[in-house]
C-alpha cells in the first residue's frame, strides 16, 4: 500500500467529531504534529466498529504539548490512520 | 466519539454473539474461562522484568529490541501472539535526557502479555487525561521527580501498537546476574511511572 506521508512530514489532523467510534483523540484534533514513524497497515478502526474492512496505512506523529495544550515543554505521540491526516 | 472503545459496536456485537454461542450449546463458556485463565496466568510482569534484565546484559538484544520488539522477543521465550491476535509492541528507551511514559487515552490499551492485568490507576480517567497534559506532575505524584531539563516522551496507545518503557539501568548494579537485574524492575518502571 502506498503511504502519502513520510517521515519528516508535517501534518494536521481532522478538526471533525464524529458521531461514530474513531481512535482520533479529541485532545489531537485539528493539530499540527509531525510525522516519525509508520506504524504499519490497518484496518481503519472507524469502519471496522461497523464491520467495514478498509485497511490503510497509519503513521506514528509526535505533537509538542504546546500546540495540544498551548504550554508544557513535553511532546505526546499517537498512530494515526491516514485519513485523520492532511499536509500542513 | 473518541472517549471510550470498550462500548464498541464490535463489543458490544461479541458479548450478544457468546451468550447466542453459550444458548445453542456451541461452545462451553468453562472452556471460555479457562483459556481465559491460562493466557492471564502467562500475563505477568515478570515478563518485562525478563526483557529488560536481557536488554540490560546484551547490547545486540536490546538494539533488536528497540528495532522490531516483535521480532526480539522470542530470544527469551516470549511473543505477543498469546491473546486473539498477535499485537505491534514498541520498546522505548530512558536515557540520561528523555523519559518515556505511556497511556492509553481511549480506554486501557497494554501490553498484558508483558506487564500482566494493568493497575487500576492505568484505567482511571484521571491518569488517561492528565497525563498527556501534565505528566511531569503525574509523575511527581507517583514520587518520580525528573530533573528539569528531562524532556518527557508520552506514547498514546491509541491505535495498534502497544507499549513498554525499557527503562535505565540503576548504578551500583554491575555485579549482579540478569536473573538478580529482573528483580529490580517494577511493574511501574515498564509504564514510566517509576524510574526503573
Amino acid at each position: 500500500m502506498s503511504e502519502r506521508f513520510r517521515e519528516g512530514d508535517r501534518v494536521r489532523t481532522s478538526a471533525v467529531d464524529p458521531d461514530h467510534h474513531t481512535r482520533l483523540p479529541g485532545y489531537a484534533r485539528g493539530r499540527v504534529g509531525v510525522v516519525i514513524g509508520d506504524d504499519g497497515v490497518h484496518p481503519l478502526a472507524d469502519l471496522r466498529a461497523r464491520g467495514i474492512e478498509r485497511p490503510q496505512p497509519v503513521y506514528l506523529v509526535r505533537f509538542t504539548a504546546r500546540e495540544l495544550f498551548g504550554q508544557g515543554d513535553h511532546t505526546v505521540t499517537l498512530s494515526l490512520w491516514e485519513e485523520y491526516l492532511s499536509d500542513e | 466519539m473518541s472517549d471510550d472503545h470498550d462500548d464498541s459496536p464490535i463489543a458490544a456485537r461479541v458479548r450478544e454473539l457468546e451468550a447466542i454461542l453459550e444458548e445453542k450449546g456451541l461452545l462451553d463458556a468453562t472452556e471460555l474461562d479457562r483459556a481465559l485463565e491460562a493466557f492471564a496466568h502467562k500475563a505477568t510482569p515478570a515478563n518485562g522484568f525478563r526483557v529488560v534484565a536481557r536488554s540490560w546484559v546484551d547490547e545486540e538484544f536490546k538494539a533488536r529490541l528497540l528495532e522490531n520488539a516483535n521480532e526480539a522477543l522470542p530470544a527469551v521465550g516470549l511473543s505477543m501472539g498469546g491473546g486473539l491476535q498477535v499485537q505491534r509492541l514498541r520498546v522505548v528507551e530512558n536515557t540520561e535526557k528523555v523519559h518515556n511514559v505511556v497511556v492509553c487515552t481511549l480506554c486501557s490499551c497494554y501490553p498484558i502479555a508483558l506487564l500482566g492485568p494493568s493497575p487500576t490507576w492505568y484505567k482511571s480517567p484521571a491518569y488517561r487525561s492528565k497525563v498527556v497534559s501534565h505528566p511531569r506532575e503525574v509523575l511527581a505524584q507517583f514520587g518520580l521527580e525528573l530533573p528539569a531539563d528531562t524532556e518527557i516522551r508520552v506514547w498514546d496507545a491509541n491505535a495498534e501498537s502497544r507499549y513498554m518503557v525499557l527503562p535505565r539501568r540503576p548504578g551500583g548494579t554491575e555485579q549482579l546476574s540478569e536473573e538478580e537485574l529482573a528483580t529490580k524492575v517494577t511493574r511501574n518502571g515498564l509504564i514510566g511511572t517509576a524510574a526503573v
